[in-house]
């Protein structure tokens, strides 16, 4: 695993109105990373994400792709450098069936110039590139499911299908916000291998999530936030057995 | 000084027209595409009080007229739009069919030609620092102020006003809070409504009731809420002065044939340098994560 | 509980499960059934003036019947493809009409060459047009297409350009009567299939993405700006070329272009025909425009009853007419005991 600095956040601030949401958040992230962020709710880590990928400017505060600044760009031009997010509130192509919602990443200009997953962008036929995706995330090929439309899908294939969104468009780093959340035990160990192979690929993941206990189990880093500030960063037992961590989850009596 | 004394007339009676069609938008998302015709409406009722009924004395008339149009506005959420509450698209495309309705259903049953008039409230002229301006000028600028400064006060002090700005500003937050947001919404379209009844039996004296001037007042209407900032009733009031002055100055520098021109270029140009509007808030253009 | 609920019960026709993926060639049967309707859309609209020889104004209407089929048809694209409300269909109208007179009459080109210049800058200049309100929300776009025919009318107007209230007249009118008939017949069904097409190609997916669920598109690395753009090009490219076809079809380009009817008649056919399936748009208005001619004598009470039953289709959110006649196409129905 190298340690290049993929990316770099400086300082990053933002607020709503008098709601402070982030206070000068800053970490770095190397190469092949499985970065976790945790922290209660309401603590910033959605905010931060949408920072970082665009879809909210921050206030102030600096991102650094590979060395590159790129705060506060177009959402749609950082996903073309190779960022790319899951939604916590997913929304997919409702009116589309489940292969064809991922035409959409395919068909983008980051699809067609690094030839998408496993090269189909560039000359493969979507259609088939799609459906090959979905297998490898677990929706049974022969079964009707990739066939679908998007609305008739419970939560864990949609889960996925937002994983396989990102992965669709070949990116370099991927932030899962929330993937785990809605899952059952048998869905989320069906996910695990899906991680692993991502991880395998080469990118770097940056979870943000709730569920501890299966954060852990692939993450090599993890970084707390409470009220929008950072409180530590470290391995995870590290982490989770500081005394401000604890206190942002139990509350300062509990301890 | 010509120039200023019509300029506030003007950006008086632009904000007239427009304080309603903000307001509903502001407080119930809904885009009033009927506030032209409303507008148009109320001044044909008070013809009809006037001429074609008993004659009812004026003032009865206008009171009866504005009540009406608050009611009509008021069914008209609770009857059609409560049932699309949400859906944009729907929302937008029956509110302007309703307007088309009312507007051609009234030049259907008679409204045409230029017969059809309100007499001023005070006739004659007065001379102020050497310009002539009529009494109903001089009312529809002392109106103005009077309703502006009603409506801040009412939606400063008075509880219902106050729940209708929690809506405004934060619509699931004001529901917890027990305000509901259906009621608020059939207020807010009734004082709209009423808005556009009390600008028309103010400004219509002025000229006569033609159908044509329910579009040209929803055009004006759009602009100035476009330019100020869709939701922002400050914002509405300070584009009023903008576009009224400039209308003005075109008036006395190129020609009166212009006022629709700056009212286009005035979009247009909002539209490329700030699309939120003066005091449009940037974060409501796009959806939120 | 009451024993006796029912429920309806639907369920897919044999013949339409037969008719899935290759198996549509199969037979003559399946074939048939999805090529039927097809063919009797096409084979119809085609037969239609020679059906009406006896009458001549009524084949007038068949040429104003398709010019609103075609209005409609943009509109249903960019409102339930899209996302893309347009109010204001009028706007695409009197520009292509307008470009194609000045290219006619100033500029002295020949009718087959103004009307597909004035299509397509047209189209270039609409979508210049509504490019500042393309990143806001849907909103805006209604508003601003809602305000554009009726601002451009009173700019004219007011600075008695283009004709002024009078207009420009002298357009060269069409060689021959079967030409000016079955331009626009073909040209209605090519871009009726042809958008057909268009929106399940990948690109159309895109489209039909970013009415879905914008922020999606954007995170997926493309510009939804572009695309939307493309698509109100699309769209006024379809009603530029209307524009056009009626300024020669009336030889005279003036203010009634941007008419109201042009506007709000396509979506009523719309919404009437069955909003988001492309041939609803034509049915509405094969039914609606033949209605207002019938309703001529009523002035302008057409319009009222048109926006009634317009504000009756919305509310009470019925499907229209095309997404009935394809659910009992396709499907049984019947009442079950639960």
């Amino acid at each position: 695993m190298s340690t290049e600095t993929v990316l770099s956040i400086k300082g990053v601030s933002k607020s709503f109105g008098g709601l402070k949401a982030l206070s000068d958040v800053s970490f770095d992230i190397q190469q092949g990373d499985v970065f976790g962020i945790i922290g209660p709710n309401g603590s910033g880590k959605t905010t931060l994400i949408n920072c970082i990928t665009g879809f909210i400017k921050p206030a102030s505060g600096h991102v650094y792709f590979k060395g590159k600044e790129i705060t506060a760009w177009q959402p749609h031009k950082i996903a073309h450098v190779g960022i790319a997010r899951t939604f916590q509130i997913m929304r997919p192509y409702y009116s589309l069936p489940a292969y064809k919602n991922l035409i959409i990443p395919l068909w983008s200009p980051r699809a067609r110039k690094t030839g998408g997953w496993r090269g189909g962008g560039k000359h493969g036929d979507r259609d088939t590139v799609a459906v090959d995706i979905l297998e490898e995330i677990g929706f049974e090929r022969d079964s009707r499911v990739p066939y679908k439309l998007a609305s008739a899908l419970p939560t864990g294939y949609l889960k996925r299908l937002e994983l396989a969104r990102c992965m669709a468009l070949r990116p370099e780093i991927i932030f899962c916000d929330e993937v785990f959340s809605g899952l059952s035990m048998s869905e989320i160990a069906g996910m695990l291998p899906l991680i692993e192979k991502m991880k395998m690929e080469g990118i770097t993941l940056i979870m943000v999530e709730h569920r501890l206990r299966e954060l852990f189990r692939v993450a090599n880093r993890v970084m707390a936030l409470n009220f929008g500030e950072k409180l530590v960063e470290g391995e995870p037992n590290f982490v989770i057995e500081n005394k401000l961590v604890k206190e942002a989850y139990l509350g300062s009596e509990g301890i | 000084m010509e120039i200023l004394i019509y300029g506030i007339i003007n950006s008086i009676t632009l904000s007239l027209l427009s304080l309603g069609f903000a307001l509903v938008y502001s407080i119930s998302r809904v885009p009033n595409f009927a506030h032209g015709a409303l507008y148009i409406m109320a001044g044909y009722i008070t013809w009809l009080f006037l001429n074609k009924f008993i004659a009812f004395p004026y003032p009865l008339a206008i009171i009866l007229a504005i009540s009406l149009t608050s009611i009509i506005g008021a069914l008209i959420y609770r009857f059609i739009l409560i049932r699309i509450r949400g859906m944009e698209i729907s929302e937008i495309i029956a509110t302007y069919a309703i307007g088309l309705a009312i507007l051609e259903g009234l030049r259907w049953g008679g409204l045409r030609g230029m017969t059809f008039t309100l007499p001023p409230f005070v006739a004659g002229s007065i001379q102020i620092c050497g310009t002539n301006i009529d009494y109903q000028r001089l009312i529809i600028v002392g109106a103005g102020i009077l309703i502006f400064a009603l409506l801040y006060l009412f939606t400063h002090f008075n509880k219902i006003g106050l729940a209708l700005r929690g809506i405004a500003q934060d619509e699931r937050a004001a529901m917890m809070l027990g305000i509901d947001s259906d009621m608020t919404a059939i207020i807010s379209l009734a004082i709209g409504s009423g808005l556009a009844g009390f600008a028309a039996i103010l400004l219509l004296p002025l000229g006569s009731i033609i159908v044509e001037a329910g579009y040209n007042v929803l055009i004006f209407a759009i602009a100035v809420c476009v330019i100020g900032g869709l939701g922002s009733w400050g914002g509405t009031v300070v584009a009023s002065f903008i576009i009224g002055f400039a209308q003005i100055l075109t008036e006395a520098f190129l020609s009166s044939h212009y006022q629709m021109v700056v009212a286009l270029l005035a979009i247009i140009v909002t539209l490329l340098i700030k699309p939120s509007g003066i005091f449009g808030k940037q974060k409501e253009l796009e959806e939120r994560v | 509980m009451d024993k006796n609920m029912m429920r309806k019960e639907r369920i897919d026709r044999g013949l339409k499960v037969r008719t899935e993926g290759i198996y549509a060639i199969s037979s003559y049967r399946e074939i048939l059934y999805l090529l039927g309707p097809r063919l009797l859309l096409i084979v119809g609209i085609i037969a239609l003036p020679f059906l009406l020889e006896l009458a001549p104004y009524w084949k007038r209407v068949i040429n104003i019947m398709c010019v609103y089929a075609l209005l409609a048809l943009s509109f249903d694209f960019l409102a339930n493809y899209v996302g893309l409300v347009c109010l204001g269909g009028a706007l695409f109208t009197g520009v292509g009409g307008y470009l194609s007179a000045i290219f006619n009459v100033h500029l002295g080109l020949p009718i087959y060459l103004s009307i597909p210049l004035a299509t397509v800058t047209g189209s270039a200049l609409c979508t210049a047009l509504l490019l500042p309100c393309l990143p806001l929300r849907g909103v805006y776009f209604a508003i601003i297409t809602l305000m554009y025919p009726l601002l451009l009318t009173r700019v004219i107007e007011a600075l008695d350009i283009l004709g002024g209230t009078n207009g420009i007249t002298g357009l060269d009118s069409f060689p021959n009567a079967y030409i000016e008939q079955y331009a626009i017949i073909i040209m209605m069904l090519v871009f009726l299939f042809g958008m057909r097409r268009f929106v399940n190609q990948d690109i159309g997916l895109v489209l039909r993405g970013v009415k879905d669920n914008d922020q999606s598109v954007r995170a997926s690395g493309i510009n939804v700006t572009h695309m939307k753009l493309l698509a109100v090009f699309v769209a006024s490219f379809i009603g530029c070329f209307s524009g056009a076809y009626v300024a020669h079809l009336y030889m005279w380009a003036g203010l009634s272009l941007f008419a109201l009817d042009f506007s709000i008649i396509p979506i009523a056919s719309v919404v009437i025909g069955g909003g988001g399936t492309l041939v609803g748009a034509l049915i509405g208005s094969f039914i609606l425009v033949p209605l207002s001619e019938i309703l001529r004598a009523f002035g302008s009470f057409r319009i009222v009853i048109y926006c009634a039953v317009l504000t009756g289709f919305i509310v009470f959110k019925s499907e229209g007419i095309m997404i009935y006649l394809q659910r009992k196409y396709h499907q049984f129905e019947r009442w079950v005991k639960v």
